[in-house]
């Protein structure tokens, strides 16, 4: 199906931990227990891990402060920060570096504790002289201003993006682990308080613990574990504050999708289920146009039309997503996580039948990192 | 105009806001104004640099009203399109948020920010005929 190197890779355990509220425990504590987890699910020791990613909240050098708790040495660290995408970018290194031998087996985790650590999100984002006068909330406001130019150029509305919210909502009903499985209705959501117009607080991910890992080797190490496959995976970059956004209401996905479909060969015509970095609810609609699964400005039309909930044609953020299942600051590799999760038929209640196909979709800074993976399943070895 | 060999980019645009000039930078060979500040141009990376006064007209690109508790009041920011291309972000002052629209006719203006200075916005009454973007 691919001749792409990455597509030699695959991921043979997932694991999240502490989703909503994990009192006690530190930011790496939290991705620990993921990573030992993913590796337990893998049936692989944690001796034999060799390549090593995480990016965590708030400690710069956390590679290293991972691999020191760990207690292991690895050959190769990395821990690129691109803001919620940065997970999806180690599996673009880790897949090379499996493929070029460099690596046997590569750990990629993420923890933070910013519920109850800290009361707060918690963002690397520090605005310069250019920006600081004017008191943008970030990140926000970064996508309120996306989101009002969307407005603007297609006419999409707050119906729209009650839309997204209400999708993410009935899945996350479906998933014991979500944060928030009560049922949304329009009457709350249009009584939401507004924190960035348009958005409401119900408009914005959540603030909750949470950690997550994924293992990945080379196809040939795989053997009878369950498996995903990556089959491509592009990135893409185009701006890091809002204001130089080249156009604001399309981002970097075009070509980060462009680049990893044509590496899997394959078309959003091919896609079982999407799971995507909706840190605002205006992201869904983006990336859902970008990605190609609808033309630009008919993002809000597609997910009003139903499509991307429980029993919909294609159904999106099937865990409840950063809007209603968990958002730990960065959200990135829970997208890869659940990805995994439905390719391997262990999503319980929200399993999607069929699943054989899976986008999971990062996004980092204000619109601004933008990394897309596409897996398979054992159909697609 | 001037040409800047060694360009200290936030120092001078500062420096240039304190004489009460808004300034822009271009590349000599590019013609291409751009913001914010830099040693090279975005995308070439050329060094021929000049600094250029925006004429100060723009229109909003896109807006969003910051929520405050009490007894603090709200407020605007945008990004501005200015009439020379490059996009920054702002305020508009002297307008009700209500009355804020993306496609208004702008005109800049330098006021004081802590102890340096900002560049913002006010309506340009005379070129807003209506509310039409």
């Amino acid at each position: 199906m691919t001749t792409d190197r990455r597509a030699q890779s695959a991921i043979v355990g997932a694991a999240t931990f502490g989703i909503g509220e994990a009192p006690g425990f530190t930011s790496m504590d939290l991705a620990a227990r993921a990573a030992i987890a993913a590796l337990g699910e893998a049936g692989i020791g944690l001796a034999e891990v060799d390549g090593l990613f995480i990016g965590q909240p708030s400690d710069f050098l956390s590679g290293l402060t991972f691999a020191e708790y760990l207690g292991i040495q690895p050959k190769l660290t990395n821990n690129n920060r691109t803001g919620g995408s940065a997970f999806l970018t180690h599996m673009n290194v880790a897949a090379l570096a499996l493929a070029a031998g460099e690596i046997d087996v590569a750990l990629i985790a993420y923890g933070s504790n910013q519920r109850t650590g800290t009361g707060g999100l918690v963002s690397a984002a520090a605005p310069n002289i250019y920006e600081k006068p004017y008191g943008l909330r970030l990140p926000v406001g970064g996508y309120a201003l996306a989101a009002s130019r969307h407005m603007h150029e297609f006419g999409t509305t707050k119906d729209h993006l009650y839309a997204v919210v209400r999708s993410a909502r009935d899945w996350a009903m479906l998933n014991p682990e979500a944060f928030l499985r009560k049922p949304v209705t329009r009457e709350d959501y249009d009584s939401a308080r507004m924190v960035s117009d348009p958005l409401s607080v119900l408009d914005c991910c959540l603030v909750t613990d949470g950690a997550a890992a994924i293992v990945m080797v080379r196809k040939d190490w795989v053997e009878n574990r369950k498996a995903a496959y990556l089959l491509g995976l592009g990135e893409a970059t185009d701006h890091y504050q809002i204001a130089q956004m080249p156009d604001l209401t399309t981002s970097a996905a075009k070509f980060s999708g462009q680049r990893a479909f044509a590496q899997a060969g394959l078309t959003p015509a091919d896609v079982d289920v999407v799971e995507l970095y909706d840190a605002f609810s205006i992201n869904t609609i983006m990336f859902l146009e970008d990605l190609g699964f609808c033309k630009k400005g008919e993002g809000g039309d597609f997910v009003a039309s139903g499509v991307t909930g429980p029993g919909g044609s294609l159904p999106v953020n099937t865990n409840g997503g950063g809007l209603a299942c968990v958002h730990p600051g960065m959200y990135g590799l829970f997208t890869v996580v659940e990805a995994f999760r439905q390719l391997t038929g262990t999503a319980g209640e929200r399993q999607v039948s069929g699943v054989d196909i899976a986008v999971a979709h990062g996004n980092g800074g204000f619109l601004s990192s933008q990394v897309t993976a596409i897996l398979g399943s054992n159909a697609t070895r | 105009m001037t040409i800047i060999e060694d360009i200290l980019p936030d120092q001078e645009y500062l420096a240039f806001l304190a004489q009460g000039k808004f300034m822009l930078q271009q590349s000599r060979s590019s013609g291409r104004p751009f913001f914010y500040p830099r040693v090279a141009e975005p995308g070439t990376g050329k060094t021929d640099l000049e600094w250029i006064e925006a004429a100060g007209g723009g229109a909003v690109y896109a807006t969003t009203l910051v929520r405050v508790r009490p007894p603090n009041s709200d407020y605007c920011v945008v990004i501005i399109e200015l009439d020379e291309g490059p996009r920054m972000l702002s305020r508009v002052e002297g307008v009700n948020p209500a009355e804020l629209f993306i496609g208004m006719r702008v005109q800049a203006k330098i006021v004081p920010f802590e102890d340096q200075h900002c560049v913002v916005f006010v309506q340009d009454a005379g070129e807003n005929p209506g509310k039409v973007s």
